[in-house]
């Protein structure tokens, strides 16, 4: 732990702030990417699972189930060496998206099911009877109202994408764990333990705790106002 | 015999099955230990966020919040670096034991501390849900006994607590198996780490001396299919649960 205090280390790493800023630029744009597939993914399973229709919901379900019962870094790997071995590699980052997209797509999933769930039914068969078709009726009365609901777990999961861009290092990866871990255990670099670590996980908290914080505050929110409701019921 | 038929022959080999199958019970034994153990720190945090907020015994409470967005905010595999470098090793550890030699031992320990330090955090916020279910009557009704504080927690609070977030807590065993696969980076014990081995070495296994994408396509989709097969048969567990409860409320 003595490393934290000496000044060599931390000069070490500040002549190096580069790579950091490389690591931190690489984990920001997987980060971007994979949570734009994931609600992709996730919205067009969500309106599958709520759909009525029982072959798409039973699709839906297979693909929540077993994206969710195995581990992302399995999925990165699975994916990075199958294309490496059949000679389609697409390169660290792109892995990274893909990977982190399908898994986080899954949970997405149920955050839109549930979310959409949460409208009462007589929301859509009013739009119906107002002539809109489902995509306008989904569009513009259900999912609005769904926003507000489902924003906080879909904030945390945004959280645990960002997190889990740590999955890249098992495939040689370009995030800012791989660089920083690659920076202390180089040979010109080594060494310097403490600040590198403290460097890294600080830029992560600075990223994910206005997050995190958003989501745990909005969701206390929406519990007041439902308890508000609910003892209004109560009393009328 | 084609590549795939090539593939499946790893599987029938016994020293595969073996070696894959120790990694499984090693996952399975992190797992439970971590979460045993995170349910012991993560129940003080909880208490401590939750009700030492005022006076002096407030600062207990502000560490336990800074402890807890730590922890939340930031990676696992952070965490398994640092404990890697800064975990200190009790002697106990330094020995060839469970069929590791004593550097794995060692790794293992340090790993295995890592996740008990992050999956507290987040077993920390399940339990404090819980505690927020349990009506301060209780613990009116606990002081007018003679129950003193410590007590109170661990004789009425927390028992109520934990059994209102049981399917939560079981939910949470699905994501340290998971998570658990992040041990691989560091350390060749665990499933995932092993199956890779497993993989990094297929030519001999395989017959043909060369790996190909139906190995990867075995390999991890055998790793896939345990993981799913555990997995999924606790999430089943945990839907039961929160079914039965719901049921009982309405």
């Amino acid at each position: 732990m003595s490393g934290m205090f000496s000044y060599r280390a931390w000069e070490k790493v500040w002549i190096y702030r580069n790579t950091f800023s490389l690591g931190l630029l690489n984990t920001v744009k997987t980060s971007v990417l994979g949570i734009l597939l994931a609600l992709v993914i996730g919205l067009i399973l969500g309106l599958m699972a709520t759909s009525g229709n029982k072959l798409l919901k039973t699709i839906a379900r297979v693909y929540v189930e077993i994206i969710q019962n195995t581990p992302v870094l399995l999925q990165c790997c699975f994916l990075y060496y199958y294309l490496a071995f059949s000679g389609h590699s697409m390169g660290i980052i792109a892995t990274g998206v893909v990977a982190l997209g399908i898994y986080t797509g899954a949970y997405m999933a149920e955050v839109f099911r549930a979310g959409i769930e949460a409208i009462p039914k007589g929301q859509g068969e009013a739009a119906h009877s107002q002539g809109f078709n489902y995509f306008e009726t989904m569009y513009l009365v259900i999912l609005p109202q769904t926003i507000k609901i489902i924003l906080p777990p879909m904030v945390n999961q945004v959280v645990n994408l960002i997190k889990n861009t740590s999955c890249l290092y098992i495939i040689g990866g370009a995030d800012l764990i791989s660089l920083t871990y690659s920076f202390v255990t180089g040979e010109n670099t080594g060494g310097a333990y403490a600040p590198a670590y403290i460097i890294s996980g600080l830029l992560f908290f600075i990223i994910c705790f206005p997050l995190s914080k958003f989501a745990s505050t909005w969701e206390s929110y929406l519990k007041k106002k439902e308890q508000r409701v609910n003892t209004a019921v109560k009393e009328a | 015999m084609s590549d795939f038929a090539h593939s499946i022959t790893m599987l029938q080999n016994k020293n595969v099955l073996l070696y894959i199958g120790r990694g499984l019970l090693f996952t399975i034994f992190i797992s439970v230990i971590a979460i045993l153990i995170s349910i012991i720190i993560g129940s003080v945090l909880a208490i401590l966020r939750n009700y030492f907020t005022k006076g002096l015994m407030g600062i207990l409470g502000k560490v336990a919040i800074l402890y807890i967005e730590i922890f939340r905010n930031t990676p696992l595999l952070l965490w398994i670096f640092i404990c890697v470098v800064f975990c200190p090793t009790p002697e106990f550890f330094n020995h060839k034991m469970m069929g590791l030699t004593s550097v794995e031992v060692k790794l293992l320990w340090k790993a295995a501390v890592a996740l008990i330090l992050f999956e507290s955090s987040i077993i920390a916020e399940i339990i404090r849900g819980g505690l927020n279910s349990v009506l301060i009557g209780q613990f009116e009704a606990a002081k007018s006994q003679g129950f003193g504080v410590v007590q109170t927690f661990i004789y009425i609070i927390l028992p109520q607590a934990l059994k209102n977030v049981v399917p939560t807590l079981l939910g949470q065993v699905i994501t340290t198996i998971k998570d658990s696969s992040y041990l691989a980076n560091v350390a060749v014990i665990e499933l995932m780490a092993r199956v890779k081995q497993v993989l990094s070495s297929a030519g001999q296994y395989n017959g043909t001396m060369n790996v190909h994408s139906s190995d990867v396509f075995v390999l991890f989709g055998f790793a896939a299919l345990i993981y799913f097969v555990i997995d999924f048969a606790l999430s089943i567990v945990v839907r039961g649960m929160t079914e039965k409860r719901k049921g009982v409320v309405a």
